[in-house]
């Protein structure tokens, strides 16, 4: 069977839950392997938990490149397993990082690219890709016409399903090509022990309406009664209340959980880009008026200081 | 010696206007108004400031687009730019990423650069690879989606910049020439005043074709794409559930809904 390549993102030894997404999707159009990127002492639990995944082949490739230099050295790995093992696609996360890699790849395979895809089928002429464009309003079914297909997805796009599969691991040995800008430092975000918003089954926003930084704490209570991420509009991000690295919409996070819950948002176009795709959304919004109650499965029209507490309460009660 | 930044701006329709998809699964640019990409208008504000902290230094803005394109130029000269590079050729139409890419790569070197600055992403294709493929193409070190950015030591100096990933905080260092993207958050832009859009009408724009930079027509447009768009179809818009005014029980009603939805 085709063997499609599926770039393996981790943390500290965890694979990322998008990564397993990839291995599931990556099973419908061929043969996952698995590309591990400089993991250390930690590499041998990543590609076990590849291995679960559907992984036959898990490729490991170690080295203070990947720390020191910003996109290149992933690019030069990808690049050179893909083309030493001939495969036929090659698969890769949604983020800032993970589509600036593909890119590269996708030159220098003399490959088309598509990106942000949020499904994946096996068609006449390879894999097709559906994205979801202009905030949303639209699906785009498209197909790389050209070389190897190199393809970025969104997370969540799929639910990880367990397939176990060899895993067996093989050491790649890299010729590093250099010129790209040094990493001079690296402070890790500290982790606040919720979910990572892009993979949370549920999220709950806060916006302008939250008044103050001291206002998310209605947010987070809300959230973690729900086991949910937290989220910012832009307007609460630039207010400086809460960290851009929580902004949903089109220049934070893309998020597209079974639960949305909206508190003090008001809709903007922008704010809707990174949230519209989300199975069931809910508002709390005291303008009955607000663009947001467009798009709910559920609105309540009232202060966010009033329902949401009592949510709360009512989720503690349960 | 002047340093020289190109700073690279794309022309989109409105984001909130009505967007949608020609017959030819374009990008219909007829029933809807296009403007410079809100994302770069911060490109051209860091090219600036970049600009204003050199001894000496010229921003040229650069776009690949049809004849309408001109109004992101005219709007990045009136924000202060000194002038602008216009690749416009119909055989453009229907351009991958990939080819967009090739053509701009060619533009900015006939251009000449020691720093090109582009936005984290544009506001319609929101594909945010381009710098990437541009620093592949050019063979240059990228330094990319920065929220600060800052140049050292003129043409031949360093760009250093710090990149918020998921993970972590970076701070980055690279040579120039280079390419670095910024985002949204490096910094508002600034509006042009009266007196910089009527300057912008006198500043020089630069028309090139096709042939002007060396490249076959059938490598690039909708024909020499990579990828291939197969249907656009609008989303169902999403309808309205239900909506309650809270009337002191708000908090209760939506518990009942999420428990009837199984959320809790
Ligand atoms: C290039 C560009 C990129 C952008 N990217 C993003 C992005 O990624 N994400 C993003 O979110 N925005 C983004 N924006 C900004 C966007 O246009 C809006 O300005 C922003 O989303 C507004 O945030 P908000 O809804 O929190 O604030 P507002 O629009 O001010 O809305 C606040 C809402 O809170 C309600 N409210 C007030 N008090 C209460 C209360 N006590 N209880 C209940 N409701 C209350 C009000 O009725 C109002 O509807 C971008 C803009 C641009 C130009
Ligand atoms: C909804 C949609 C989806 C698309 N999906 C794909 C896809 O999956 N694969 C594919 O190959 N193509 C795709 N395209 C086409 C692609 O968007 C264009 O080829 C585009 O010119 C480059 O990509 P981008 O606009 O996403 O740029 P981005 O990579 O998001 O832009 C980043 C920066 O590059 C610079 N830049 C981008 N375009 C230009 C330009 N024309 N002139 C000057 N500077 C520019 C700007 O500084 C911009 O801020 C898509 C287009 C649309 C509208």
């Amino acid at each position: 069977m085709a063997e499609i390549l599926v770039l393996v993102d981790h943390a500290d030894g965890a694979v990322r839950k998008p990564a397993l997404e990839l291995l599931t999707l990556a099973r419908r159009i061929g043969e996952p392997s698995a590309v591990v990127l400089g993991a250390g002492e930690a590499a041998a639990s990543v590609a076990a938990k590849a291995g679960e995944y559907g992984a036959a082949t898990v490729y490991v490739v170690d080295g203070p490149e990947f720390d020191e230099q910003l996109v290149v050295p992933k690019v030069d790995a990808l690049t050179q397993i893909a083309k030493d093992k001939g495969v036929a696609a090659v698969l890769v996360t949604s983020s800032g990082e993970g589509k600036e890699v593909a890119a590269r790849v996708a030159l220098r395979l003399g490959s088309g690219l598509i990106t942000d895809a949020v499904e994946l089928e096996a068609g006449a002429n390879g894999p097709v890709a559906t994205q979801s464009v202009f905030a949303a309003s639209y699906q785009v079914k498209s197909a790389v016409s050209h070389g190897v297909p190199v393809i970025t997805v969104k997370p969540n796009s799929a639910a990880p399903e367990a397939a176990p599969a060899a895993g067996a691991v093989e050491n790649a040995s890299v010729a590093f090509t250099g010129n790209a800008a040094k990493v001079v430092s690296r402070t890790p975000r500290v982790s606040t022990g919720r979910p990572e918003l892009t993979e949370s089954a549920i999220v709950v926003s806060g916006g302008r309406g939250v008044g103050a930084a001291e206002g998310f704490a209605v947010v987070e209570k809300l959230a973690d009664s729900l086991g949910a991420a937290v989220g910012a509009s832009r307007a609460a991000v630039d207010a400086g209340w809460y960290p851009h690295s929580n902004q949903v919409g089109q220049t934070g996070k893309q998020v597209s959980p079974q639960l949305y819950v909206a508190a003090g948002i008001s809709g903007a176009i922008q704010h809707r880009a990174g949230m519209q795709t989300s199975k069931t959304i809910v508002a709390v919004n005291k303008d009955a008026e607000a663009p947001i109650f467009d798009l709910v499965d559920y609105g309540v029209v009232g202060d966010l200081f009033e329902v949401l507490p009592q949510l709360t309460d009512e989720i503690g009660a349960r | 010696m002047t340093l020289k930044i190109a700073v690279c701006v794309k022309y989109v329709p409105d984001a909130t206007g009505d967007r949608g998809f020609a017959d030819d699964l374009t990008v219909d640019r007829d029933d809807v108004d296009g403007l410079l990409s809100e994302l770069d208008e911060y490109a051209v504000e860091q090219a600036l400031r970049i600009s204003e902290e050199a001894d000496d230094a010229e921003v040229t803005v650069v776009t690949v687009g049809p004849d309408d394109a001109k109004d992101a130029l005219r709007k990045a000269l009136s924000m202060g730019a000194d002038k602008a590079v216009h690749v416009n050729d119909d055989s453009i139409h229907g351009s991958d990423v990939i080819g967009t890419s090739a053509i701009l790569a060619k533009a900015l070197e006939k251009t000449g650069f020691d720093l090109i600055v582009c936005g984290m992403a544009s506001t319609d294709g929101t594909m945010g690879v381009l710098p990437a493929l541009l620093a592949e193409r050019l063979n240059l070190p990228q330094a990319t989606l920065l929220s600060e950015v800052s140049v050292e030591g003129g043409p031949t100096g360093t760009v250093k910049g710090r990149r918020d990933g998921d993970a972590a905080s970076e701070q980055l260092e690279a040579p120039l020439p280079a390419v670095v993207s910024v985002t949204d958050q490096s910094g508002e832009a600034r509006y042009p005043s009266f007196k910089g859009i009527m300057a912008a009408k006198k500043k020089p724009v630069e028309e090139l074709d096709l042939d002007d930079l060396g490249i076959d027509a059938d490598e690039v447009g909708l024909a020499g794409s990579w990828t291939l768009v197969e249907s656009a179809d609008a989303r169902p818009a999403r309808t309205q559930g239900t909506i309650v005014t809270d009337e002191g029980d708000g908090g209760k009603q939506l518990a009942a809904f999420l428990s009837a939805q199984k959320f809790i």
